[in-house]
Order: C-alpha cells, then sequence, then structure tokens
C-alpha cells in the first residue's frame, strides 16, 4: 500500500440479488489511490465500472472488503456520517445528474459550496467561477428541468467540485457532450489536478481516459489491468503488475507518423 | 525489453522510409498534384507546402521523398517540368499539372476513399499469436490499449497547441479513430476472452 494514500479498497466485493439469485458485481478488488492522483477507470459496460464508484463513495455498502478514505475505514460508516464526508471531502459526479430540480442551477452549486463549510461570499464567487468555467454562465437563473443533457452534466460537474473536495469521483463525466463542453470539462479537471484534487473516474472517452497518470481497466468485476499512463519524465517506469505488460514508451514522433498515415 | 521497444518502433518507422512504388510514395502523389494544380512549384515549395497546410502532426516527407515521386508522376505523364536558371544558384526545376495529370487528380477527388481498415496488425497478432503458442491475449490487449492511451495524449497536448483548422482537424480525426480503435479492443476482450 502506498504511503501517501488518500483512497484504498481491500479486496471488496458486491453481490446484488436479483429475484433470489446472486449477482456478482465486483469479485474482490484492490484499488489505491495516491493523495492529488488522477484516474481513470475503463471497461465494457456491465463490468461494475459504475458499482465500484458507488461503493468507493458511499452510495452503496459493499459485501465484503474494506475501504479507507484518509486512514480512516469507511466502509461500515452510516448512510448519514458519508452524507458528511461527501459534503466536506468527496465529490461526486453521477451518471444521470441527481440535480435538485426545484433551485436553479446556481443555487445547485452554490448549495454545494455552502454545505462544504464556505461562507456566503466564498460559495458565490466559487458558483461564478465554476459556472463561467463550464461555460454555464447564461444559464444560472434556469431550473435543471430546462437545460439539455450535456448542460446539467456540466452542473452536476460544478456541484461536486463547489467545495474543493480531495476527492472527486465522477461516473462518466462527458459521457452526454460535444466535444468542446468535453474539452472544457478536461481542462476544469485539469486544472482540479494541477490544484492537488484526486480524481477517480469512470469514463468511455477515450480523451478523459488518457488525461489520467494511471488507467485501471476492468472486466467481470475485477481489474484486469492497472498501469501508468507514459511515466512523467525523470522517473522510471513503475514495475509491473503482470509478468507480461510492458510500461508503453513516450509517443515517439514515429508513432505519430504511424497513427497519421492510418489516416492517408 | 530495450530491444523489444526499438522492434516496435522499427516496426513504425520502416513504412515511412519508402520511395514511390509503396504505399507511402503513393499517398503523396495526389496532394503533390493538387497542390500544383494551384500553380507551378518547385520540390522544396511543395514541402514547405504540406507543412503549411497540415502542420506539425503531419509526417512530412522528406525532400527525397518527394523528388522521387515528382519523377514518378513525370514519368506517368501527369506533370511536365523545365530547368529554370538562377543568378547565384544552382537551377531549379519546377513542375507543372498536365492535362492528363488534371484529369487524375479529379478523378482522385471524385472517388470514394478507402474504408475499414480490414488489414489491421494488431488484430493479426491478437488473431495468430496463439498459433505461435503465444497464450497472453489479455497481455497483448492491454498493452495495445495503454499504447492508443498514449497516442491519444500525445495528439491532445499536440492539439491544444493548434489553431482551429486543417491541422488541428487532422489531429483531431486521428484521436477519433483511436477512440474506435479504443472501444473495437473493448468488444475483442469481451468476446475472446
Amino acid at each position: 500500500m502506498i504511503a501517501a494514500g488518500l483512497l484504498q479498497a481491500r479486496n471488496i466485493t458486491k453481490t446484488f440479488q436479483a429475484d433470489g439469485t446472486r449477482v456478482p458485481a465486483i469479485r474482490g478488488v484492490d484499488l489505491a489511490l495516491g493523495r492529488g492522483e488522477f484516474v481513470a477507470i475503463m471497461g465494457p459496460s456491465g463490468s461494475g465500472k459504475s458499482t465500484l464508484l458507488h461503493l468507493l463513495g458511499g452510495l452503496e455498502r459493499p459485501t465484503s472488503g474494506e475501504i479507507w478514505l484518509d486512514g480512516r475505514r469507511v466502509d461500515g460508516l452510516s448512510q448519514a456520517k458519508w452524507a458528511v464526508l461527501r459534503r466536506r471531502h468527496v465529490g461526486f459526479v453521477f451518471q444521470f445528474f441527481n440535480l435538485l430540480s426545484n433551485m436553479t442551477v446556481a443555487d445547485n452549486v452554490e448549495l454545494a459550496a455552502l454545505m462544504g463549510g464556505a461562507t456566503r461570499r466564498q460559495a458565490a464567487q466559487r458558483r461564478d467561477e465554476l459556472l463561467g468555467d463550464l461555460g454555464l454562465r447564461g444559464r444560472a437563473d434556469a431550473a435543471p428541468a430546462r437545460l439539455s443533457g450535456g448542460e446539467q452534466q456540466r452542473v452536476a460537474l460544478a456541484r461536486a467540485m463547489a467545495n474543493r473536495p480531495s476527492l472527486l469521483l465522477a461516473d462518466e463525466p462527458t459521457g452526454n457532450l460535444d466535444s468542446s463542453a468535453s474539452r472544457a470539462v478536461l481542462r476544469l479537471l485539469g486544472r482540479a489536478h494541477a490544484d492537488g484534487q484526486a480524481i477517480l473516474l469512470v469514463t468511455h472517452d477515450a480523451r478523459v481516459a488518457s488525461a489520467a497518470e494511471r488507467v485501471i481497466c476492468l472486466s467481470d468485476g475485477m481489474v484486469v489491468d492497472d498501469a501508468p499512463l507514459y511515466p512523467p519524465a525523470g522517473t522510471r517506469p513503475a514495475p509491473d503488475r503482470s509478468a507480461s505488460a510492458g510500461a508503453a514508451p513516450p509517443l515517439s514522433s514515429a508513432a505519430l507518423t504511424r497513427v497519421l498515415r492510418l489516416q492517408g | 525489453m530495450c530491444a523489444q521497444i526499438a522492434a516496435r518502433v522499427a516496426v513504425r518507422r520502416s513504412p515511412v522510409l519508402c520511395d514511390d512504388d509503396t504505399e507511402r510514395g503513393q499517398t503523396l502523389r495526389m496532394p503533390l498534384l493538387a497542390l500544383l494544380a494551384k500553380e507551378p512549384a518547385h520540390g522544396y515549395e511543395l514541402k514547405m507546402l504540406l507543412e503549411q497546410i497540415f502542420g506539425e502532426a503531419y509526417p512530412s516527407p522528406n525532400i527525397g521523398q518527394i523528388y522521387v515521386t515528382l519523377q514518378r508522376l513525370e514519368r506517368d505523364g501527369l506533370v511536365a517540368s523545365q530547368d529554370v536558371v538562377q543568378q547565384t544558384r544552382p537551377n531549379k526545376r519546377v513542375y507543372e499539372l498536365t492535362e492528363a495529370g488534371r484529369a487524375a487528380l479529379a478523378s482522385w477527388v471524385d472517388q470514394p476513399s478507402e474504408g475499414p481498415r480490414i488489414r489491421d496488425d494488431f488484430f493479426m497478432k491478437l488473431a495468430l499469436s496463439p498459433l505461435a503458442g503465444a497464450t497472453d491475449q489479455l497481455g497483448l490487449i492491454n498493452r495495445q490499449r495503454r499504447d492508443y492511451l498514449n497516442q491519444i495524449r500525445g495528439l491532445s497536448t499536440l492539439a491544444s497547441g493548434t489553431e482551429p483548422g486543417i491541422a488541428r482537424l487532422l489531429i483531431e480525426g486521428a484521436i477519433l479513430h483511436l477512440q474506435a480503435d479504443l472501444d473495437w479492443l473493448e468488444r475483442c476482450q469481451e468476446e475472446l476472452l
């Protein structure tokens, strides 16, 4: 386990009961996330990505195994205690937004900052900053139901980031976005990462995944690959977990050439 | 390990170093004709124009490839050339499009372009490596996924430093193709493992 670990999962499992049959969704996952680390989880649909994220964010309780957040065991916490944790330390972006429908866009974001402990003034400032960054300033007074799917998704992200959580968990944060909105989200994530926030997100979007430092792949509820993308300059590649895995070399101009030739 | 990487890089490089009778030379023919359709030019000007239009991501051909391709285009009657005398420098050879060249260019523009990549090198490895006794198909897929992601990472960096226009569209196209490659890799994983 890494020394500066922010989040750790130790052999967690999750089994759902459906019509009397047991359906294993997560089958023994070990995972560690360092402070300020940016990790993407990929994998086919049905491989357990969202379930894993829900377990790590306390939205569901694991069937077995342990989850540690910031040196504290959290898998057995009550919903109320989890709610406090999420308010203060963990931002969660749902795949289906879960915005408060009877509040404006601006209030959705501002409320999250207030609940995270910001003063009214700080909360308003944070709200304006986030709505601006995500191209939503013009929609501040709208009700969530009046927004497009892509706009709602960005509001959900703004809300999750309102209290500058030390850990941001996001389920397909660009799932409904066109490419320019995706770029705005990526820029915001990049900035959060540069500010030292840890990010763990589930994504199908290769552009988002490729911005991460490390990519974890799930298949059938198990981790089948967990490896850094090309190592930061000046460091040696981390030793690989599987005998066959080799750290990919930095992108050479020859590799670029090959990619572009394929378009030719 | 180092040898493996070197071998991979060598494999990637080899197609670029070839002359006109290869794929690379073929892909250079029509762009050169298109540039000459605007006005006559010499080899070096053509190289500069290609770089200017397509930007940093474009695998710029070396000047030798351009001259070889121009010679073959001339042999095929698609361009004609003449030497222009220069006072202080050696003569330069200026190429112009012929009628046949103009017709070839028009028919290239009108033809639909090549469709899906059926001869994918990675897929051949995945499908055929078990025959060679290699059993770790998951490892193969994992390595390829990281490689695609690293390529996208490099291209995204390049895209963010490139002005909107032809050069950036080229990069975005390459990224979208890689996204599709990743989706398909996932399909391979679901189906074969």
